[in-house]
């Protein structure tokens, strides 16, 4: 046996007591947990005695699949991702676009768009009710003072304006994610481009359209992706600003009631299933269609 | 700006000065713009906390530097200790995730190991997780461990948030360290454990200064966990209090009162935002657009 391959297997071996750690932490907290949650959803259990159940075959997942409220906060769920996710990539391209040019203070200002993502959720949630509020709300007083409304809209109350201002909120809280990522995607783009750009006199607009987006778009594509991803698995905003509201509940908030409010575990873990069987198939479109844009473009 | 359909215009050099100062102009209309935006609502829960009474529900854009709120806040034990829940909570799970974290990534970085590659992607797809997936499984783990209700029973589940997160990270930035050093030393007879705690570790604090911090961020803002598997007041985590803090009524809203929270909460993550705001770019952005 020669010394390179001796090697090869010494190295590998020190790799696995390197990885043990982890893969021991993930199975705890991560595996294990995702494939009891799995098995609980054939079962009748319940959170105050987890082990006393019985098998009941797929009747959890036709019980969630019957269930309108389930398709309520399903669909709520993928409103709020769709509209937000493209709302936050326009802002964030069009600021990303602003903040990419050199000015006084930029350093500064990149630090400063930090803060909104910074903030916990639920800290964001309150600032913005406060800020909404009917009756106190600065937005409404603005609104009102400048003649737009009569008196104070309820926001964060009217059935038919809650999902919008959940998603007005999330916009506001993601946009700095997407900011980062979208500079960093405009940063690879060498600058010798748009220089050969300059000497043959291509149009501002035209520079844009065939240089910067295609060359930006597989950074904008990952950050949509997570982004996506993150939209998806949505709990505190809702939860904070409405808890139960059927108008603004996720698939996250409907499958956590099962499980918590109600203590039923295998009605739970079958939502839940559902909300990783749901959230997995999305995952794998988007990730083809950024595959897909790779080979043509 | 010059140039439509192939003919080229000239301008006179005034023309040219005239107009730059305008895209100029409009650049920094931009950014204040931007910045409103994005400030600006912290900056009122700011001047809404320093307001009482009547005070609060007037429009004026200065503070009113009554400061009876945080002293109400700060004599607040259960608020208080729920500051202290939410330090230890995040420190600890960063702690142990970049520990881990560390060794992994020098076996996913730098060691040849085919199935790595495997192990990176299913670290991936962890973080992307929807938790409430993992919500009842993650119950029973903690019934076990006997944590229930303590606030050690989210250092554990976080570490589904954090871990993932700091190995990915880490992995893509110990690969970009330069490998002669380590050659060097290998040579010498230095054992792995040894390089990469006398070697590497030294030329990665920058890169572990960053990833801890987001990772403290990710887990001081956690809400679900926190929320389900903390029952009692004394344990919570500040978000979860936050997020619980109502009034009599609906109408009595104790707004100056959450809003000095939220300042409180947030007050932290933003002077260490403001001051590592290079690394957190960095490494927020290595493992998206490297990776």
């Amino acid at each position: 046996m020669n010394a390179a391959r001796r090697m090869e297997r010494q190295q590998r071996r020190t790799a696995w007591i390197f990885l043990l750690p982890l893969l021991l932490t993930l199975m705890a907290v991560a595996i294990w947990p995702l494939a009891r949650s799995i098995f609980f959803s054939f079962t009748d259990a319940y959170l105050d005695a987890p082990s006393d159940y019985g098998f009941v075959g797929i009747e959890n997942f036709v019980e969630v699949a019957e269930d309108p409220v389930f398709w309520g906060a399903v669909r709520n769920t993928l409103v709020f991702t769709l509209v937000s996710v493209g709302l936050e990539t326009l802002l964030g391209l069009a600021i990303a676009l602003l903040l990419h040019r050199a000015f006084l203070g930029r350093g500064i200002v990149r630090a400063a768009i930090l803060i909104p993502w910074a903030m916990p959720m639920v800290v964001s949630a309150r600032i913005w009710e406060w800020m909404l509020n009917d009756q106190f709300g600065l937005i409404n007083k603005l609104l009102v003072a400048l003649g737009l409304v009569e008196k104070g809209v309820a926001w964060t109350a009217d059935p038919s304006l809650i999902l919008g201002t959940v998603i007005f909120i999330d916009v506001w809280v993601t946009t700095p994610f997407m900011v980062l990522l979208i500079l960093a995607g405009l940063q690879l783009i060498p600058e010798e481009i748009y220089e050969a750009a300059d000497v043959s006199g291509v149009p501002q607009w035209k520079r844009f359209w065939s240089i910067t987006l295609p060359l930006a778009t597989p950074a904008i594509g990952v950050a949509i992706l997570f982004r996506t991803l993150d939209a998806l698995r949505m709990f505190d905003l809702s939860y904070v600003l409405a808890a139960n509201n059927e108008n603004t509940m996720t698939m996250s908030i409907y499958a956590r009631d099962q499980l918590i409010s109600f203590q039923d575990l295998g009605l739970g873990a079958a939502a839940s299933t559902w909300v990783f069987m749901i959230i997995g198939l999305i995952a794998i479109v988007i990730v083809g269609l950024l595959r897909l844009d790779r080979a043509t473009g | 700006m010059t140039v439509s359909a192939g003919t080229t215009r000239r301008y006179s050099n005034a023309t040219y000065r005239t107009l730059r100062r305008v895209k100029t102009a409009g650049l920094y209309a931009g950014v204040a713009a931007v910045l409103v935006y994005m400030l600006f609502p912290y900056y009122w829960a700011i001047v809404s906390s320093t307001k009482t009474g009547q005070a609060l529900y007037q429009f004026t854009l200065l503070p009113a530097l009554d400061f009876s709120n945080y002293r109400q806040l700060f004599d607040n034990p259960v608020f208080m200790g729920a500051l202290v829940n939410s330090g230890v909570v995040a420190l600890v799970s960063t702690a142990v995730s970049l520990v881990i974290g560390i060794l992994a990534a020098y076996a996913l970085g730098r060691l040849h190991f085919p199935p790595g590659r495997i192990v990176l992607i299913a670290v991936l797809m962890i973080s992307v997780f929807p938790q409430v997936v993992v919500l009842s499984g993650m119950f029973e783990v903690i019934g076990w461990l006997g944590l229930y209700n303590r606030p050690s029973a989210l250092i554990v589940s976080y570490l589904i948030l954090t871990l993932p997160f700091t190995t990915w990270i880490l992995t893509s930035f110990i690969r970009d360290l330069p490998n002669e050093l380590e050659e060097a030393a290998l040579i010498d007879g230095c054992s792995r454990l040894r390089i990469l705690t006398h070697v590497l570790l030294p030329l990665m604090g920058p890169a572990i200064a960053s990833t801890g911090l987001l990772s403290f961020i990710l887990a001081w803002n956690e809400f679900l966990f926190a929320l389900t598997f903390i029952l009692t007041d004394e344990n919570r985590t500040v978000p979860v209090a936050i997020g619980l803090l109502t009034g009599s009524s609906r109408y009595e809203y104790p707004f100056g009162q959450i809003m000095a929270a939220s300042v409180t909460v947030t007050l932290p993550l933003l002077v260490l935002v403001l001051i590592f705001q290079r690394k957190i770019v960095a490494g927020l952005t290595s493992g998206a657009v490297k990776g």
